[in-house]
């Protein structure tokens, strides 16, 4: 692992980006170096294109709601993170859509991820989280606190809202990982999205048999009445599914890494039984960390004039909110955690009509984790060296494979 | 201060009612905003100005009135 910028011979640098060595929780610094010289810069990707790269806070949220911005992947100039499919792929669903189809099939689902909704599974995730706990105090010590913990939690909870058998777990977590791996070849992600596709194509047609009290049921009745097709429910769950654990799963591993890298933080959470505490330490963990560290991705459609420069239609544009969230004009000394900053206009779920639809749930097991975590297992300790961790440096969210814990 | 919220502009994220639950809530059928108080007091004009900027689908305006 090295800090230097590979640069083709136009002068314009590569990316991704490379994280420095033994900084594994800051943006790569060649991306906040262009940062500092400007709001808009270009980068070469994988199949040689030059989008813009955005680099400021402001400039990325003007553009995320500019109309004149298109997140459709079959928009001209549209930067793809990886190959697709020769046959232009399946597109996970309304993410990769504008309105009004985006907005059409976002409300069918946005309902049970509001506030309220989201705040009556407070007692049912507080329960999932003890649970988990318990059985982690009763088994070996060291263990892997992903696989043990920080995966469990969130594929518990979307399970419970979606109607997902959690028995299947093995099933659409391995799918998962390959479809989110930056280095998986275009068929291998294709082959995994089939197969979730399938999986959840069999769901809702069973749902439409017997509906049941979660969220595929309520897509399962709209398919009988014909508001939507059966592949298009389908293609909703797939995203849910995927979007609903390898985001928190990421959240609950890193940040506690990150936590126990930062002792004098983890003392202020472990000690304290105030909930504004662990919604500002929330927050702050989601803005530090940014674990979607490949940038929020968009094509021009219409000339738009920003931060000095004109782009262009057919132009794609790369908005790294990893960066943004350490933008020294919105954030006080944005490279230090403290859990105790005003965080909340942090861009970690994006900006935008497409900013994160499951925010509230993210912010809601995040919190009964960090708030209880730390609490139950007072002496929690990384078993070996942070220089052994392996990081998700390929992955589309960044995180830890693993986490070797003890107490 | 006087209030408006855009439904159709509306993304249901959630964020105004995580900000100031006072005056705003979400549809039960389809978390698309609801405005409670077209004129909140004074003590949480500060909360929803901040509402409006981090909307981020820019559905809330702010008017300021003496």
């Amino acid at each position: 692992m090295t800090s230097t910028v590979e640069t083709s011979p136009a002068g314009v640098p590569d990316f991704p980006m490379e994280r420095a060595a033994g900084r594994p929780f800051d943006p790569p610094p060649a991306a906040r170096a262009k940062q500092e010289e400007s709001a808009l810069t270009r980068v070469r990707l994988w199949d040689g294109s030059t989008p813009w790269l955005v680099t400021r806070y402001a400039e990325q949220r003007a553009l995320l709601s500019d109309p004149r911005v298109s997140a459709d992947i079959a928009s001209p100039g549209y930067p793809s993170p990886a190959p697709l499919p020769k046959d232009g792929g399946s597109r996970i669903s309304f993410i990769l859509m504008d309105d009004p189809e985006h907005n059409r099939l976002r409300r069918m689902v946005t309902a049970p991820f509001s506030m309220r909704r989201v705040g009556a599974m407070r007692p049912a995730i507080q329960q999932i989280v003890d649970d988990l706990i318990d059985e982690l105090l009763a088994g070996p010590r060291p263990v892997d606190l992903v696989d043990a913990f920080a995966l469990p939690v969130p594929s518990l909870v979307i399970c419970e809202l979606l109607g997902v058998p959690y028995s299947d777990h093995d099933f659409f977590q391995d799918n998962s990982k390959v479809i989110i791996r930056r280095d998986a070849g275009p068929e291998e992600r294709m082959a995994g999205h089939a197969a979730l596709t399938g999986y959840l194509d069999r769901l809702v047609g069973e749902k439409e048999a017997h509906p049941a009290d979660d969220l595929l049921s309520g897509l399962a009745v709209r398919v009988t009445a014909g508001e939507l097709t059966r592949a298009e429910a389908a293609q909703m769950g797939v995203l849910l599914l995927i979007a609903g654990h390898e985001t928190t799963a990421n959240m609950i591993a890193l940040g506690t890494l990150a936590l126990l890298e930062h002792p004098d933080q983890l003392a202020l959470l472990r000690e304290s039984d105030d909930p504004r505490l662990v919604a500002s330490a929330t927050e702050e963990l989601l803005r530090y960390l940014n674990i979607t560290h490949n940038g929020r991705r968009r094509a021009v459609v219409a000339d738009i004039e920003v931060g000095g420069e004109v782009v262009r239609a057919g132009e794609g544009l790369i908005l790294a909110n990893d960066i943004a969230n350490r933008d020294t004009s919105v954030f006080d000394d944005p490279d230090r955690l403290d859990l105790t900053r005003d965080a909340h206009r942090h861009v970690a779920f994006g900006f935008g009509v497409h900013q994160c639809l499951g925010q509230q749930l993210a912010r809601l097991e995040l919190q009964i984790v960090y708030s209880t975590l730390y609490r139950r297992i007072p002496t929690l300790a990384l078993a070996g060296d942070l220089a052994d961790i392996p990081f998700k440096h390929d992955g589309s969210v960044y995180g830890v494979y693993e986490l070797p814990v003890t107490w | 201060m006087k209030v408006t919220v855009d439904e159709d502009r509306c993304c249901g994220a959630g964020t105004c009612v995580l900000l100031v639950p006072e005056v705003f809530d979400q549809r039960e059928d389809d978390g698309v905003v609801m405005l409670l108080e077209a004129a909140p007091a004074e003590g949480f004009h500060a909360a929803v100005r901040e509402a409006a900027n981090v909307c981020p689908a820019a559905a809330i305006t702010v008017a300021e009135t003496a």
